[in-house]
């Protein structure tokens, strides 16, 4: 696949990624209107908000956004598709659609790509997003029962699998797994991957992120990040990085520990700082591009983009900032019998 | 490699391992197993081994609930886990709910390579690290080599085919117990560590792990002899270059703190020095045995507190001091009841958990009963109409033995056993009838009721009941147990009766597992549904081997009948026909004769005896039990309390086909009984064994040659029954039950006494026979005593005409039940066939044309036919 393409390029140069669709459709100040298009007025509750439904009812909002990270100078674009999964479109009735919203959010994706390339003559990736959706495999909503999930490992596997491939025919190069807050519904995304290759017999090109949630270093589930490099290493992905939550500056040290261990790609896409009192983001375009010259300058990072807050105008700075550094090479690592629970075990 | 690096796992969060553990998951006490979980990390394991292979769990979902325990428990789930099984389905289960990277345990190449390749295929795609045992399709590796040439294929296997990240490959020789005196055993330790230097060699990256536990097994219940061997072992495995092992992690005896003395004498043994290595350590195992302190007679423990002597007493079966000590904890006390729930139930509690853990056994267990019952009988005459409080009690249990049957010794045990786990047991004794046991059970409110039997006939009688409870609509789940109940009958049989929960039990250690689970609401839903799923397949299973089972016509197997020569033979005249009464047998002479090993196995105590008394696990218990058997045989013989009593008759015989008729005189004209046999009726290729019947041994009426039988009852006498209802009323079960297991073997012994009396004597076809004991257990004697009920002629109901030709009711006192059990039950009977070519062997299952000609020949209903065979029915009796 396309995606594999990737490896090569990250060899030679730092790779960007585009920014969030997310903060990006708020901006548009849409109304219910927009979100319910013809098909689904009658919807029987609000639909505006299921940012995904979009690719159906809007997709010239969705190709114009794509269309402007692209022109910020993007590599890769993420598929608007983040929560086009049934857990979370259960939240808007939707679930019977979400094969629909994959398939036209990669759609929509790739053919902005098309054109883009062939008018730019640049290689473009289009990254099917798979969200982390909003139920948790490791633990229990229901403090006095702490043995009890609502949503379990299959049930998942199977949303991720559907997903996965709708993905896949509308045209995504690449899977992008990406704010990861618990590795577990990960895993349940990586063995629906496996799955679909074993049944289409090819290899499917694979980005993962995971997200820290907070100052402790450790993921929503409670593992710290190399614990839960060691917990996703075997499916021998493009790429480990980090996502959202935080901004630059609470990063820098995840990076650099995630960058110290990483035998893959190294990504980075920070929020635009921590939302402020207005629920905006207050990293300017400017600061995030010194971040991302730092950490260029010093080989940790290969692919770079933008998480929530961020806009079409960092994007064009990082790029700036980043152009004129080397990628970092992956490491060969030594720890070689790694396990992990919370926290890695690793031993030479 | 050094031991800084080495990996140790934490082995007590396992069903099989840990009986702490085992029961608090089978009781669904979940957060407390989760505390198990937690010491073992704060211990020092590096990673927890996790395990719910247990009979009784459905395994899958205890492994996920456990598992989804601990994913929320940030202290345990920092480490990561070891998922074991030896159910791949189990594993998967696991795995799906872990977000770290554990690792399997296990897989291998015990199905083949195809199997091995998927399952290792998924354990990557899971993301997990894999334990491989050294275990192919001929089975457990045991020599180095095949260890070694086992693990290289694997590895191979994955290296190559599955591109397996070999870092993440670890290798189980397996690690076997020694010192068990056998002498293929003495290398195995010597050949692990040889497997492990090789592996580690060869195969790079590749990790050796190991079950440590395994190869000090034969010292179970010395803990002090068993740490050491650990900490011995490892350190030589860990030289060798083991790299993980799973311990107890609280408990390695440092290898330097080791005694000199104990610690060469494990080591020779590990290494397989001498000859003597094995004697010399169970030898000194000895001295170094914590438990044997214990045990010693040591009154010191009269210096404890109240409370722990009583404890004391119970564990160790001491009732010398009951009433003193119970009267002061009752003077101490608020309030009786509170001895009750306090002291006497904690103490129990240990008891029944030393009996769960294997280190108690069960005549160590009754005695314990018997601690407490005394106890709670000074206690009730304090106690206005208090009852103990059901939340104190794990439930209520009544447990009868079927009507028609007598038998009793496996249901007391039962009992008794369920009372050291905290039930309320409702025991309504033998004999009893259907509506009782129902009117009882809803009475009392019962949550379960257990039914006993050990004749055929009471397999019948229990699906009676069963229907019965259907009938009335009554919802109290069934536990079924005794001599001749098997799962397969319960699930055939009992099952298809009753909707409201039908289990069968193995023995009384099994009886308190499935009675928690039935007793609890909670667990009984789940518990039930699985079991009923259980028993459909295997009733399925049944059927449809019924479907494709035997058409083997009666006329062919009859063809195919035992073939004696008769025109060469001449048997030989007993010295006497008729009747000959021996009415004050003396116990001196019939105690040379007793086979001890079904006594002790009456007791749970399995194995051979005299060996048995110096079993290594179960001696102690074993000797004792014995030695308090020689007193009571003592006391029996010398105030006389039972006077054994015999009756034996031979009469002329002709057979017809498969029957017997029975002359008045040797004028061979007037026939005064028949006896009416079975056949083998199973598809005998030809040329091979014939289709045995009784009457093949009996020359037949058209060979003119004269021919005799013999018949027989034996008894222990009415004494035995009168002693144990004397114990019982002391609530004395251990006595009670002692003096009925002693009565069984009595009349056994006295059957196999007067067996030898006759070939020798009475009937004289063996004049010159002399054998010792063992060889008459061995039946190295020709003839044979078969017994009516038994395998060779399976129809109870031939029992009434054996009784009629012997006259037994007057002359000897012993009765027929309904269900053709003799009373006293300690009682013996059966036919003398005296030709050297005859031997015993199992009818195995009949056909319908078998039945039909049976019961024509008897003149009975087929239906009754088939109610009295229903065991040995071929096919699926409609009811």
């Amino acid at each position: 696949m396309l995606g594999f393409k990737i490896t090569e390029i990250a060899k030679k140069r730092i790779l960007i990624l585009d920014g969030p669709m997310g903060t990006m459709i708020q901006n548009e100040k849409l109304t219910e209107k927009d979100f319910r298009g013809k098909e689904f007025e009658k919807h029987d509750i609000p639909l505006k908000g299921n940012n995904d439904i979009l690719n159906l009812t809007r997709p010239d909002i969705i190709s114009e956004i794509h269309f402007k990270y692209l022109s910020a100078g993007a590599d890769i674009i993420e598929t608007n598709t983040f929560n086009s999964n049934q857990t979370s479109q259960s939240d808007y009735k939707c679930e019977h659609i979400t094969n629909r919203l994959n398939f036209e959010g990669a759609k929509i994706a790739k053919k902005v790509a098309l054109k883009f390339k062939k008018i730019n003559k640049r290689q473009i990736f289009v990254a099917g997003v798979l969200g982390p959706t909003n139920r948790t495999c490791s633990m229990s909503p229901d403090v006095n029962r702490p043995d009890y999930r609502n949503i379990n490992f299959d049930d998942l596997k199977k949303d991720y699998f559907q997903s996965t491939k709708a993905l896949l025919d509308g045209g995504a190069d690449l899977i992008l797994i990406e704010t990861i807050f618990d590795t577990l519904n990960a895993k349940a995304a990586m063995m629906a991957i496996y799955e679909i290759e074993k049944e289409l017999d090819l290899k499917i090109p694979l980005m993962l992120s995971a997200t820290i949630t907070d100052l402790s270093g450790r993921t929503l589930s409670g593992q710290t990040l190399e614990a839960f490099y060691n917990s996703v290493r075997h499916i021998n992905p493009i790429s480990i990085g980090i996502n959202c939550a935080l901004g630059p500056k609470e990063l820098d040290s995840y990076l650099k520990e995630l960058s110290r261990f990483n035998e893959f790609f190294v990504s980075i896409h920070p929020n635009a700082g921590l939302p402020n009192a207005f629920g905006g983001y207050d990293e300017t375009p400017e600061k995030m591009a010194e971040y991302a010259s730092n950490w260029s300058k010093d080989g940790y990072v290969n692919i770079i983009g933008g998480c929530c807050g961020t806009t079409p105008e960092h994007i064009a700075k990082i790029k700036q900032a980043v152009e004129k550094f080397k990628p970092r090479n992956p490491r060969k690592i030594k720890a070689s019998f790694r396990l992990s629970g919370l926290e890695p075990f690793n031993l030479d | 490699m050094n031991a800084q690096k080495f990996i140790n796992i934490g082995e007590r969060t396992n069903v099989t391992g840990s009986a702490v553990f085992n029961k608090l998951i089978l009781n669904e006490k979940y957060e407390e197993a989760v505390s198990v979980a937690k010491q073992q990390v704060e211990n020092g394991a590096q990673i927890i081994d996790i395990n719910m292979d247990e009979g009784l769990l459905d395994s899958e979902k205890a492994m996920q609930t456990f598992l989804n325990f601990l994913a929320v428990e940030p202290e345990i789930a920092k480490v990561p886990f070891m998922i074991d099984s030896s159910k791949w389905s189990v594993i998967e289960a696991g795995l799906k709910c872990v977000q770290g990277k554990s690792i399997v345990n296990s897989i291998s190449l015990k199905e083949g390579e195809k199997v091995f390749l998927e399952q290792a295929k998924l354990v990557q795609a899971y993301g997990a690290a894999v334990i491989v045992m050294a275990f192919d399709e001929k089975g457990q590796a045991e020599t180095c080599e095949r260890k070694y040439n086992i693990c290289k294929r694997a590895y191979d296997l994955l290296t190559k085919k599955l591109n397996f990240n070999p870092h993440d490959i670890i290798f189980d020789p397996n690690i076997f117990a020694v010192a068990t005196g056998i002498k293929e055993h003495n290398e195995y330790a010597l050949n692990f560590f040889d497997a492990t230097k090789e592996i580690k060699k060869k195969l790079p990256h590749a990790k050796v792990s190991g079950g440590v536990s395994n190869v000090s097994f034969s010292f179970r219940g010395n803990n002090i002899v068993r740490e050491a061997m650990h900490s011995c072992f490892l350190y030589h495995a860990i030289n060798a270059g083991l790299d993980m092992a799973i311990v107890n992690s609280g408990q390695i005896t440092i290898y330097d703190q080791i005694p000199n003395k104990l610690k060469n004498a494990i080591e020779d043994v590990l290494f397989n020095k001498n000859e003597n290595a094995t004697e010399n350590l169970i030898n000194l195992a000895q001295t170094f045995s914590g438990k044997k302190k214990v045990i010693k007679k040591d009154i010191s423990w009269r210096k404890l507190n109240p409370k722990k002597r009583m404890e004391y007493a119970l564990i160790n079966g001491i009732n010398d001091y009951v009433d003193v000590d119970t009267e002061e904890l009752r003077k101490n006390a608020k309030n009786p009841l509170d001895v009750i729930e306090g002291p006497l139930m904690d103490g129990m509690n240990v008891v029944g958990d030393l009996f769960g853990s294997g280190q108690m056994f069960l005549p160590q267990v009754v005695k314990s009963a018997r601690v407490m019952k005394q106890s709670v009988s000074i206690l009730l005459p304090y106690m206005e109409n208090q009852e103990i409080g059901e939340k104190k009690r794990k439930g209520k249990i009544l447990l009868a033995t079927v009507k028609g049957d007598v038998h009793d010794i496996g249901k007391n045990i039962v009992g008794v056993v369920l009372q050291c786990n905290n039930f309320e047991v409702i025991d309504l004794g033998v004999m009893v009838p259907a509506q009782n046991i129902i009117d009882k059970a809803v009475e009392e409110n019962v949550n379960v009721i257990g039914l006993s039997g050990l004749i055929t006939p009471s397999l019948d009688e229990m699906c009676f009941v069963a229907s019965e409870l259907s009938k009335q609509n009554i919802k109290i789940p069934l536990m079924i147990g005794g001599a001749t109940t098997s799962k397969i009958h319960t699930a055939v049989k009992i099952f298809p009766n009753y909707n409201f929960g039908v289990v069968h039990v193995q023995d009384a250690s099994k009886a308190v597992s499935v009675a928690s689970k039935l007793s609890s609401y909670k667990n009984n839903m789940a518990f039930t549904q699985m079991i009923s799923k259980e028993y459909t397949e295997i009733k399925q299973k049944f059927i449809k081997s019924q479907e494709k089972g035997s058409d083997y016509p009666i006329e062919l197997a009859r063809k195919n009948k035992f073939n004696i020569k008769w025109n060469e033979e001449k048997p030989v005249k007993p010295s006497f026909l008729g009747l000959k009464l021996f009415n004050n047998f003396s116990i001196k002479e019939i105690i040379p004769y007793i086979d001890w090993d079904p006594f002790f196995s009456a007791w749970e105590l399995y194995g051979k005896f005299p060996e048995i008394l110096d079993d290594k696990i179960i001696g102690s218990s074993a000797r004792d039990l014995w030695n308090d058997a020689q007193k009571m045989l003592l006391r029996i013989q010398k105030d006389k309390l039972t006077v054994p009593k015999a009756i034996i008759g031979f009469w002329p015989v002709n057979s017809t086909n498969d029957d017997l008729e029975l002359y008045t005189n040797e004028k061979r004209n007037n026939i005064q009984e028949k006896l009416f046999f079975l056949r083998q009726q199973m598809h005998r290729k030809s040329g091979r064994r014939a289709n045995y019947c009784l009457a093949d041994f009996i020359a037949p009426v058209e060979s003119n040659v004269k021919d005799y039988l013999g018949g027989f009852v034996v008894t222990a006498g009415k004494g035995i029954e009168e002693i144990s209802k004397k114990y019982e009323d002391k609530k004395d079960d251990y006595n009670s039950i002692l003096i009925k297991s002693l009565g069984d073997r009595i009349a056994e012994a006295f059957a196999e006494k007067m067996h030898e009396e006759v070939r020798k004597t009475f009937w004289g076809y063996s004049k010159k026979e002399k054998f010792d004991n063992q060889e008459l257990i061995n039946e190295k004697y020709f003839g044979i005593r078969p017994a009516p009920g038994y395998p060779a002629c399976p129809d109870h109901t031939e029992k009434k005409t054996l009784f009629r030709l012997l006259n037994v009711e007057k002359l000897i006192g012993v009765t027929l039940t309904d269900s053709f059990a003799m009373l006293p039950t300690s009682s013996v009977s059966g036919f003398y066939f005296s030709n050297k070519k005859s031997e015993y062997f199992g009818i195995g299952k009949i056909n319908k044309d078998q039945i039909i000609s049976y019961a024509k020949r008897k003149k009975i209903s087929i239906k009754d036919a088939e109610k009295w065979l229903a065991p040995n029915l071929s096919y699926l009796n409609k009811q």
